[in-house]
């Protein structure tokens, strides 16, 4: 199970046209936006490859405009991609028939929208309890599933409210119920948090961090927010104009940036802030003689640089097993502080 | 040249008046021009001049062409109307049994899909009639007379009018609780005690075959549009005509096609009131956001389960309105739909506004308007129910409903039972009360009506000679005495400004439609009375709403008194104005004028209100006075909308000026209930009905092109 991701992309291309099929099987996978938009084709999608493993959260970041919703809802098959492959626990998208489709999402997967969509005539329990009632589940069953869900967001005591006496928040916290009613192994979320107010949206990502410890999904997260990417993701895919600019894991997109794109983004945020300490953490070595102090692997440096800063041997980190996993030198925890950034700026 | 650049529109406008203005002054009245005479009647006269087309002779007045065109369009009404007479009487006979005389007979096709049609609405209409009021034609449907003959006892009964007040009270009661009871009550006993009963309930179950089917094509044709963008490109014009098409003009061909009787008339209201629904319903599934169709699919929504689970409950807002719609429109087709033979409160209406007894006229308009709220409000609450999935109730509660119901058709049945005995002579009060032997406030209303012309005749009199004399006479003259190049001048000029060519183009080839018919000295006549009507509705609209938006509470009172109107049967407009008034122009127009007035009001305070309070503060900060505010932000803000308000208008005016036919006015109106007793009516009613589309549609066309260019420029669009 653990060989096959739970999603592939293999060079997915969505242009939106008349003639874009045309265009695109001439172009020979060599897009240019420009010459595209000339005739009158918008490209979302430009050659999208990547792979999405069991219990990984993929953010992916951009700007309005960028393409990242298209490719969501190219993977979710919301929109048929141009051209290209996408694979769901190996099954070929594409060649799914509309029936089997239909049971792929009615049993694999979740996804929860910018705009919370949520139905105006259904109560908070009957949304949570729409995608069940949907799989065709007897009415007792889907109602006491969907009051799990409103327990596990905290929405108890509100279930017989209708979306407009509800907040942004707790609105998008029914959409995250709903989308999570069914039980999928993959959660789609296309920009869950961004209508929301600061505050909440803070708290509606810890939250989140919160279920995504306990249910472990598969998740693909969009986002035009870097800060958001940073916090939640395991990796993160940056794209522009329908192309990735670049994927790996946040240390290295802040630390090793591709492209001058990518680094616009990556040059005011403080490291201390978003890097963990497993990050810079150097391999163990028993040469060396260590601190009597150990950090966790996932701390955030900032909150242990001054803890580190004062040992002057190297301070060993720890998994969340107290097992040892590495070493912490101070010196390059000055150096991701301070070093670094001078390098860009 | 200064001014000409920065005011470009005005200045053309002032360029088009003086030519319209120079070509009216120019071409004379020709010799021998008379209004009467200005269309081709089949008389025969030496001065006409006659043409023959596909078999048909049309005679004519020839004039100068500058003053009027030629009627090249006439034969086409009598052609139309040959053709549906072949259509019906010739086309494809095919072989039908007759199971009453137990022969084969043949029949054309359309004959026989128009009777199937017929007879199946008819069926329904009886069985809701004879379930509420009894009588034996259902069972008959199933047996035969000779049955009926050999078992009398077969006849269904009917319902005591308790057990229906009853049912009714109860179902307000379970859809929306004490005031919608309440509301049940009183107009299922204001009904019963004013001796309507009979053709209540005739009405009623009129309404409940036609509302439903309305409801239901509208619906099946608004996805089917929203699903192909072809469909709705094809549906849109036909939609279109049909809903600026004067409620008389369909009797005519549905008379023709179906015959006479109750099942016509819900033929012609379903066709009336199906449009709006459609509109209605395409308007709302369009509004779905796409976000709520993507979690809908994302759900695992078939494509079944999307439309009805999603689309459909999501666009419901749109959807009540257009049931809303239907009911309305249902309702005032009752009274006009009685003009073909639809029997109930319609028919006792017409008859009453005939005979001039306006007090019973009102009753019966009171009633319809009652029935009319009720089912509103009624349909209304159903839509909104929710279920409560955690109530733990008992048999008793859960059933409560229907044990009530049950309880009251015992009892029910023990009053009317009761009643036979106490009420030996005469009429069982507590079964149904018949007609006219109830409470009347007839003398009453009568009595005021006298009281009215007795104490207000002079003044009455003077204010309508005054109208007449000096405002409407001279204003119809102005409209006869216009020639047909300034009329079209006029008309393309505005269109060619406000929209461009294509505009002048579609604006032009209305106007030669009507022009190209024998009627256009009648839709002058139509126009005249239509803008008389919408320029003082705009006025008296404008000025309510501007005033009603200024405070929360006057905007709420405003929009509730809108609604209850809206709610009203068009006929009944008629009523209080021949109280005052009599059997005037002056009825008509003041009837044209509280009708039209609605749609002008709401859509003012509508605009008004939908102003951003954004603007509002920045207006206060800029320091503007309150005038200032209206004038500076609000007005030029709203006036798209109140624009659409003023569209509106203009069709409720046209309507109205055709309604009021009725009381006799000398436009296309009269010559549509003309054709209506005309057996060879059915073209003619057709297109007369087309000519009063064709009017409304170009000033739709103008206004909603200007209307789009301002909200464009405003960035509102």
């Amino acid at each position: 199970m653990s060989s096959t991701p739970v999603i592939k992309c293999e060079s997915v291309y969505k242009i939106f046209g008349a003639n874009a099929g045309k265009m695109l099987q001439e172009s020979n996978g060599n897009v240019d936006a420009k010459t595209f938009q000339e005739s009158g084709c918008i490209v979302g999608v430009n050659n999208a490859s990547f792979e999405v493993s069991e219990g990984e959260m993929l953010v992916v970041m951009g700007l309005s405009g960028s393409g990242k919703s298209t490719l969501l809802r190219c993977i979710s098959k919301l929109t048929d991609a141009t051209s290209g492959k996408i694979f769901i626990e190996g099954q070929d998208l594409s060649a799914l028939k509309n029936k089997e489709l239909i049971e792929l999402r009615r049993n694999k997967m979740g996804m929860v929208f910018q705009s919370f969509a949520l139905l105006p005539h259904k109560t908070v329990l009957e949304n949570i309890a729409f995608p069940l009632q949907i799989k065709g589940i007897n009415a007792k069953d889907c109602i006491s599933k969907a009051m799990d869900m409103v327990k596990l967001v905290g929405l108890d005591g509100r279930e017989n409210y209708f979306p407009r006496e509800l907040s942004g928040g707790q609105q998008q916290r029914v959409g995250i119920a709903r989308s999570l009613a069914v039980e999928p192994d993959i959660w789609f979320l296309d920009e869950p948090f961004s209508a929301l107010d600061p505050l909440i949206r803070k708290e509606m990502q810890d939250e989140f961090l919160r279920l995504q410890g306990v249910l472990k999904k598969t998740i693909m997260f969009i986002t035009h927010d870097f800060d958001e990417a940073l916090k939640l993701a395991d990796r993160i895919a940056i794209m522009k104009d329908g192309i990735i600019e670049q994927l790996d894991v946040p240390a290295n997109i802040v630390l090793n940036p591709a492209t001058e794109y990518v680094r616009k983004f990556t040059q005011e945020v403080p490291r201390e802030k978003v890097l963990k300490i497993k990050s810079v953490m150097d391999p163990e070595d028993s040469s060396l003689e260590l601190s009597e102090l150990n950090v966790s692997k996932d701390a955030i440096i900032e909150e242990v640089a001054e803890k580190i800063l004062s040992q002057d041997k190297p301070v060993p980190v720890i998994d969340s097993n107290k097992k040892t996993v590495g070493i912490v030198k101070p010196s390059k925890i000055i150096h991701t502080v301070f070093g670094a950034r001078k390098e860009d700026s | 040249m200064e001014i000409l650049k920065k005011y470009p529109k005005s200045i053309q406008w002032l360029f088009l008046l003086i030519v319209f203005f120079t070509l009216c002054n120019t071409i004379d009245i020709p010799e021998g021009y008379k209004f009467i005479r200005a269309q081709a009647e089949h008389i025969k006269d030496p001065n006409q001049v006659a043409y023959s087309f596909l078999g048909v002779e049309v005679r004519y007045y020839p004039y100068d062409t500058l003053w009027r065109l030629p009627p090249f369009i006439a034969w086409l009404p009598i052609w139309l109307n040959d053709s549906m007479d072949f259509l019906l009487n010739d086309w494809i006979p095919i072989e039908i049994y007759d199971a009453e005389i137990q022969e084969y007979e043949t029949r054309p096709l359309i004959l026989q899909i128009t009777r199937i049609i017929s007879a199946s609405i008819l069926f329904l209409i009886q069985a809701f009639r004879e379930i509420l009021i009894g009588g034996v034609e259902t069972v008959v449907a199933f047996t035969s007379w000779d049955w009926i003959d050999a078992n009398p006892w077969a006849e269904l009964p009917g319902l005591p009018w308790t057990i229906v007040a009853a049912a009714a009270i109860i179902l307000g009661y379970k859809l929306n609780g004490k005031g919608l009871a309440i509301f049940s009550a009183i107009t299922m006993i204001y009904i019963s005690v004013f001796g309507q009963w009979e053709p209540s309930m005739q009405t009623l179950s009129f309404v409940m075959v036609a509302a439903p089917i309305s409801f239901l094509l509208g619906m099946v044709l608004g996805i089917w549009a929203y699903r192909r963008k072809r469909v709705e490109a094809i549906l849109n014009p036909i939609l279109n005509v049909m809903q600026t098409m004067p409620h008389y003009a369909y009797l005519v061909p549905i008379m023709v096609l179906f015959g006479i009787g109750d099942h016509a008339g819900a033929i012609a209201t379903i066709i009336f009131a199906t449009p709006p629904m459609v509109r209605l319903t395409l308007l709302g599934l369009r509004k779905v956001s796409p976000e709520v169709i993507e979690a809908g699919k994302m759900s695992g929504c078939n494509d079944f389960q999307l439309l009805f689970k999603v689309l459909i409950p999501t666009a419901r807002r749109d959807i009540l309105i257009g049931v809303n719609q239907v009911i309305m429109q249902c309702l005032a087709m009752a009274v006009i739909a009685s003009f073909i033979g639809a029997k109930g409160l319609g028919w006792n209406l017409l008859l009453a506004l005939n005979q001039l007894r306006i007090g019973l006229a009102l009753e019966a308009g009171v009633c319809i308007s009652l029935i009319a709220v009720l089912l509103d409000k009624m349909s209304l609450a159903w839509a909104n129910k929710q279920t409560d999935y955690f109530a733990n109730l008992t048999f008793f509660q859960r059933n409560k409903f229907g044990l009530f119901f049950v309880g009251s058709v015992i009892l029910g049945l023990i009053l009317a039972y009761v009643g036979s005995i106490m009420f030996k002579q005469g009429f069982n009060y507590f079964y149904e009360v018949p007609h006219n032997k109830g409470i009347s406030t007839e003398a009453f209303w009568n009595a005021g009506v006298d009281w009215v012309w007795d104490t207000f005749f002079h003044s009455l009199k003077i204010f309508n000679t005054w109208l007449i004399v000096e405002v409407l006479q001279p204003m119809r003259a102005i409209y006869l005495r216009m020639p047909i190049v300034a009329t079209f001048v006029l008309v393309m000029g505005a269109g060619y400004i406000i929209g461009g060519i294509r505009s002048a183009l579609v604006v032009g080839g209305f106007t030669l439609f009507i022009a190209l018919s024998p009627w256009w000295d009648r839709a002058l006549v139509t126009a005249y009375m239509a803008t008389f009507g919408v320029i003082v509705s705009v006025i008296i609209g404008t000025i309510v709403g501007s005033l009603c938006a200024q405070h929360n509470y006057s905007t709420k009172i405003i929009i509730a008194i809108c609604d209850i109107l809206q709610t009203f049967p068009s006929f009944v407009y008629l009523i209080p104005v021949m109280m005052l008034f009599g059997v005037t122009d002056t009825s008509v127009l003041i009837a044209v004028i509280i009708y039209a007035t609605i749609p002008a009001t709401r859509y003012t305070v509508e605009g008004l209100r939908s102003v951003p309070s954004a603007l509002h503060d920045a207006g206060s900060m800029s320091g503007v006075t309150r005038l200032q505010r209206l004038f500076k932000i609000e007005y030029p803000l709203a006036f798209p909308h109140i624009m659409l308000g003023i569209n509106q208008t203009v069709v409720f005016a046209l309507f109205m000026v055709i309604i009021g036919a009725m009381i006799g006015t000398e436009d296309l109106g009269q010559y549509i209930l003309k054709a209506l007793s005309d057996a060879k009516g059915g073209g003619k009613g057709l297109i007369l009905g087309l000519c009063v589309a064709f009017i409304g549609l170009a000033v739709d066309n103008l206004i909603r092109t200007w209307a789009e260019k301002r909200k464009k420029h405003l960035g509102i669009a």
